[in-house]
């Protein structure tokens, strides 16, 4: 017998908000996270903008200690997940039920960037002796691990920009299937350093001046950074200790394109909503929202309104999917979870989070995409998209709470 | 298509480019090709702009969102030639 799976907290930082309710006030007034970006070298960039966390004190809120084994993306993670466990707490049987699990694409990014600066064109000869845990992908799950005393399953998953969605898929399934009672578990990116834009400049698929998704004269993705992370907890476990429940998770489902390196698949990701879907015991007339991988670029837009459109039928027109990464940009590892935040407030709040930035209809992507203004509506079911580099896809389905 | 010694030198350089991303021989790569006829896929593009950026030290503006926006003519092997040529003149004066 599977049992059922609920989120009881929710925490973030992002470009958006320094909270979860910074963050849904943003996607309720349809508020671009996305402005110049501040760091070093910036004029030696071709691609100058991002949804960057502004006004970021580390010394305020970490010791000196802490910042040396804190990379930037693990410091995002703990600030999240303060927020998510709200005063929760683990001991004996219980922490050995409960784990943690978060993706990233790039894990310490800045970290690899100030240290290889510091090596090759400062010539130094020697490095700080923390490099290698502050860099580590699993720096952040294991620092929420300690932070917590979570000793049940634990890990990060790094599947380019389906990382977080994966990572929510393994804490769903573990917790399904009996491998633990509460998961922590959501993503974080910090990848907006001079390396890292650079890398990204390199793909020419960047936009230089907003993210557009959808809209006709969409010209390319825009990085964003930050964390989301959420308590995912069996629900009979939650209705013990009288939590709060924000959602339900239901179905979960991954793809493959085994096709290619880059360029996305309408098949892969059609597969992957289709699953998620039946892994939910959902019928598609049931979903009354899509938060869109939407990325703003020319081919995956096209090619996930084709798969929706494929998914669903008849009933895509009826649906509304929009993209929030128009507001906060692309966390890449990190963007399913800030994502998740739209969905729950879909079905929580009975708000739909607008794609802004909107401005001209595209015949290939001719859904509802709730353009540039948030909605109002009640819906029930409500699904979550990733597709990343490499094809690799990796769809969420969630209800309101029950 | 004849022309002086710079676009001549300009136009082998880029050809050799174009044929090494296509896995072709320098002869079998014509100036009215299209890439499309060379079989050069949107990564294979990308990969031949920075070829041609590095080769010329040159900044070519071209985003993959919008190849048909951009300033840089990629409609054939001449209209690359002459887009390079262009950029030459301007960035390297």
């Amino acid at each position: 017998m599977t049992r059922r799976v609920v989120i009881t907290g929710q925490g973030t930082i992002n470009a958006l908000g320094v909270d979860v309710p910074q963050t849904l006030e943003a996607f309720r007034e349809g508020r671009c996270g996305i402005g110049p970006l501040e760091l070093r070298d910036v004029d030696r960039l071709s691609v100058k903008i991002g949804g960057q966390v502004k006004g970021y004190d580390p010394e305020a809120l970490f010791n000196r200690q802490q910042i040396a084994l804190y990379d930037r993306f693990t410091q995002f993670t703990l600030i999240a997940a303060k927020q998510a466990l709200d005063g929760m707490s683990f001991s004996g049987e219980a922490a050995a039920r409960a784990g943690v699990v978060l993706g990233t694409a790039g894990g310490g990014v800045n970290t690899w960037d100030e240290n290889y600066r510091s090596v090759y064109e400062e010539g130094k000869n020697r490095v700080h002796p923390f490099v290698v845990p502050k860099l580590m992908n699993n720096a952040a799950a294991s620092h929420v691990s300690m932070e917590y005393n979570l000793k049940g399953p634990s890990f990060s998953v790094a599947t380019a920009c389906a990382s977080s969605n994966h990572a929510m898929g393994q804490a769903f399934n573990l917790i399904r299937y009996g491998g633990a009672d509460v998961m922590v578990t959501g993503g974080s990116e910090a990848m907006l350093s001079f390396g890292g834009i650079k890398a990204w400049e390199g793909l020419r698929v960047m936009s230089k001046d907003a993210c557009r998704p959808f809209s006709a004269n969409r010209n390319g993705m825009v990085q964003g950074e930050g964390a989301a992370v959420f308590v995912f907890e069996e629900y009979q476990h939650a209705c013990n200790r009288g939590a709060e429940i924000l959602a339900e998770v239901v179905g979960f489902a991954m793809t493959s394109d085994a096709a290619d390196i880059v360029m996305p698949s309408q098949q892969g990701a059609a597969r992957a909503i289709a699953g998620a879907l039946k892994d939910g015991g959902l019928n598609p007339g049931d979903v009354g929202y899509i938060n869109a991988h939407g990325t703003g670029t020319a081919a995956n837009d096209k090619v996930e309104c084709a798969a929706v459109a494929h998914a669903f039928g008849a009933h895509a027109d009826d649906l509304m999917i929009s993209s929030t990464k128009s507001m906060h940009g692309h966390l890449i590892g990190g963007t399913g979870a800030v994502e998740l935040l739209a969905c729950i407030m879909a079905l929580k709040d009975g708000v739909i989070a607008p794609t802004i930035g909107y401005e001209e209809p595209d015949p290939e992507c001719a859904l509802d995409v709730v353009p540039n203004e948030a909605r109002d509506a009640q819906v029930s079911a409500v699904l979550s998209n990733a597709f990343a580099f490499g094809g690799l896809n990796a769809v969420l389905a969630l209800r309101a709470a029950p | 298509m004849a022309g002086n010694s710079v676009g001549d030198s300009v136009q082998d350089r880029i050809i050799a480019i174009i044929a090494e991303q296509a896995v072709l021989e320098v002869g079998d790569v014509s100036m009215t090709s299209t890439l499309d006829d060379l079989g050069i896929d949107s990564l294979g593009l990308v990969e031949a702009i920075f070829a041609i950026e590095e080769a010329f030290d040159i900044q070519v503006p071209f985003n993959a969102n919008e190849p048909q926006a951009s300033e840089f003519d990629i409609s054939s092997v001449a209209a690359i030639v002459r887009a390079v040529e262009g950029l030459v003149a301007t960035q390297k004066t």
